[in-house]
């Protein structure tokens, strides 16, 4: 298990450097010019300084090389120094916003406690929610209920999360008034009021992603479970005498969970990447909606730094997957 | 003829004449020729078929979905209004006789827009997915018919897994709508941009499933046969594994028509999609959220479409499944 990991782990290095490389490159090759909006009454040898200003005097391979430095090295040397108070970081240069001037960490480091309130929240309640229902479905195969749990999940996973947003909001934010229908990013959790007001407003963009993230976990919980079921140790477990209750919630349930496991791990980051849209719809000011105006604003080591963000969550969470599997299922053996 | 030969012959004789009468007291054997049992021909698509038509949400979805596209494909020779025609003075109408529909912030109806967006959106979905199909049959195929080709082909499906779409598409789609939009006029381009960006991100499950079932065909008696008699990779691919993992593929592609309309009304939605005047379900959808506090309805309606759309799809992919597993069909 160890070798594998590490194994993996060595592996990981390549395919994120080779993601880094794919979209500096695709960031490259496209038209958009940060210097865009600068007035054309400004002359050319100025608008030049400002370009070598924001470093794109140079190759791209040298501005590549030194993103990888600033990335891997100078941000975790800087983040070192601000927790022991040294000072190795000193006077370098870390990764800078083209639109704000001010460390792309430091932006970021603002943004994500939001994001991972909301997603996390919402992954959490849609756990809690698919589990059950996977169960319930699984063991009345084919009742009403199983039917009703197939159908709402059906619909659960075919409605886009931007239009169940919009509708919630015009229901509940608009016509009913119980919940605000902008996130309020400002709001500081102090005593109880403010505590309240906290969940309130994020009732609506959690119950969207949850639901969506719900519709699919409870499918595969249904179908690992259904698998489970018909296998010879449930019999066996039935025929010792074992009341139902144990033979399903602690022999089968546990099997089961295994392959739910992973998909949960596995299916993370793209809620991550999911919340996007959620940010957008109830104006929630996280990571999502820091990379779309960074897109719009041409902001090539915002946009560089986000995207790679997600893409080492999705290469770190793949990963605990697969150790999870094998961790969890002993049949499982990668050597 | 020797002697063994003859000895043999009559065995085999002898045998026939033991069996065949044991089969007229057995009536339950199947006949000698099973192409004509109960005088009905079968074939595998007739019974896909014929499982397909009991799964009841599978049928009911069939019935929706031919229903959206007669709605989108017949309805604008039936509804003649451009959908594009701006009418100031009937800006944001209710539900009349005039506009079924009501009209939008300029005057535009709003039951031929939703026609309009709606061709749009399920082109894209269909040519999206025929691409991302397309490809990820081929790289499945060949990487799991090949062995040497497969670590590297595994590799990149692997490395475009890790790769974080949403952001991706998005990036995609800012920085190349001007050359394209350029090139193709601002329609066209659009257009190819967002089917080659979804079709060109999607196309991994696609290429897994099918490895995975070519890696388990290639073990089986009629491979083994087909190669003994000098069969050409080419042909052994097309004629022999191809129509063996068709099942897959095909219920990859349906759930692939979905996933592709969800994407590209995302992108519409962020504001990132096609240009304003060329309306799709996501596009009118996005359009319609500044002012979805005075009229919900066209908010919901877009929405509605797409989500209908959507769920048939699933659903019917869902029947296919069902009716293309052997083990299932028959139950």
């Amino acid at each position: 298990m160890l070798n594998f990991t590490i194994r993996r782990l060595l592996l990981a290095v390549p395919t994120l450097l080779f993601i880094s490389l794919v979209i500096f490159l695709l960031l490259e090759i496209s038209p958009g010019d940060p210097l865009g909006d600068v007035p054309l009454t400004v002359p050319p040898e100025v608008k030049e300084k400002m370009r070598e200003a924001l470093g794109l005097g140079q190759a791209w391979y040298i501005r590549y090389a030194l993103w990888l430095k600033q990335f891997f090295w100078i941000e975790p040397l800087h983040w070192f120094d601000q927790v022991f108070g040294t000072g190795y970081a000193e006077g370098a240069q870390r990764i800078i916003s083209f639109q704000s001037r001010s460390p792309v960490f430091d932006v970021i480091a603002q943004r994500l406690p939001q994001t991972l309130i909301v997603v996390g929240m919402s992954y959490v309640i849609a756990v809690l929610i698919a589990i059950p229902i996977g169960i319930i479905s699984a063991y009345r195969q084919y009742s009403w209920i199983d039917q009703l749990g197939t159908f709402v999940s059906m619909i659960g996973f075919s409605m886009p999360t931007f239009f169940t947003g919009v509708v919630m909001i015009i229901v509940f934010g608009v016509k009913l008034q119980w919940f605000p229908s902008v996130y309020d990013t400002t709001l500081q959790v102090r005593d109880w009021d403010s505590f309240l007001a906290q969940v309130r407003q994020m009732v609506m963009p959690v119950t969207v992603l949850a639901l969506f993230n719900a519709a699919q976990i409870s499918r595969f919980m249904r179908a690992s479970m259904l698998d489970n079921l018909g296998q010879d140790y449930v019999r066996t477990a039935r025929a010792k005498g074992l009341s139902e209750r144990t033979v399903v919630l602690k022999h089968v349930l546990r099997n089961s969970l295994i392959p739910v496991v992973t998909v949960i791990a596995l299916g993370l980051p793209t809620v991550f990447g999911g919340a996007l849209i959620t940010e957008q719809v109830f104006k929630i000011n996280g990571i999502g909606q820091l990379l779309i105006t960074a897109i719009y604003a041409n902001d090539i080591p915002m946009v560089l730094t986000v995207t790679f963000l997600f893409a080492i969550l999705i290469v770190v969470f793949t990963l605990i997957a697969d150790i999870l599997y094998g961790v969890l299922d002993p049949r499982i053996r990668y050597d | 003829m020797t002697e063994t030969d003859r000895q043999r012959a009559l065995d085999t004789a002898e045998q026939v004449d033991a069996t065949a009468a044991a089969a007229a007291v057995v009536s339950g054997l199947p006949p000698d020729d099973p192409v004509h049992a109960g005088g009905e021909t079968r074939s595998q698509w007739r019974d896909v078929w014929r499982q397909f038509r009991s799964h009841k949400g599978a049928m009911v979805a069939l019935v929706l979905f031919v229903g959206v596209l007669l709605f989108v494909s017949v309805g604008p020779y039936l509804w003649t209004i451009d959908p594009t025609y701006v009418d100031i003075r009937a800006r944001n109408s209710g539900f009349s006789a005039a506009h079924p529909l009501g009209t939008d912030q300029l005057g535009r109806d709003m039951l031929a827009r939703l026609m309009a967006g709606g061709r749009v959106s399920i082109a894209v979905g269909l040519t999206a997915m025929i691409i991302a199909v397309t490809l990820g049959s081929f790289i499945g195929l060949v990487s799991g018919y090949f062995r040497r080709l497969d670590a590297p082909l595994m590799r990149l499906t692997e490395l475009f897994l890790a790769l974080p779409l949403l952001p991706l598409l998005l990036l995609m789609v800012t920085l190349f709508r001007e050359p394209l939009s350029q090139n193709f006029g601002p329609a066209m381009g659009i257009f190819i941009l967002i089917v080659s960006a979804i079709g060109a991100t999607s196309w991994m499950q696609a290429a897994r499933i099918v490895r995975g079932d070519v890696l388990g065909l290639k073990e089986r008696e009629f491979i083994l046969a087909a190669k003994s008699i000098g069969t050409p990779p080419r042909r052994m691919i097309l004629r022999h594994i191809l129509p063996n993992v068709l099942s897959p593929i095909m219920v990859a592609a349906t759930l692939g028509i979905a996933t592709a309309i969800i994407t590209e009304s995302a992108l519409s939605f962020l504001g990132l999609g096609f240009p304003p005047d060329f309306p799709t379900w996501g596009r009118l959808l996005f359009d319609a959220v500044d002012q979805m506090v005075l009229y919900p309805s066209r908010v919901i309606l877009p929405g509605v479409l797409i989500s209908l759309t959507v769920l048939c799809v699933n659903y019917i992919g869902d029947g296919l499944r069902d009716a293309m597993d052997p083990r299932i069909r028959g139950r």
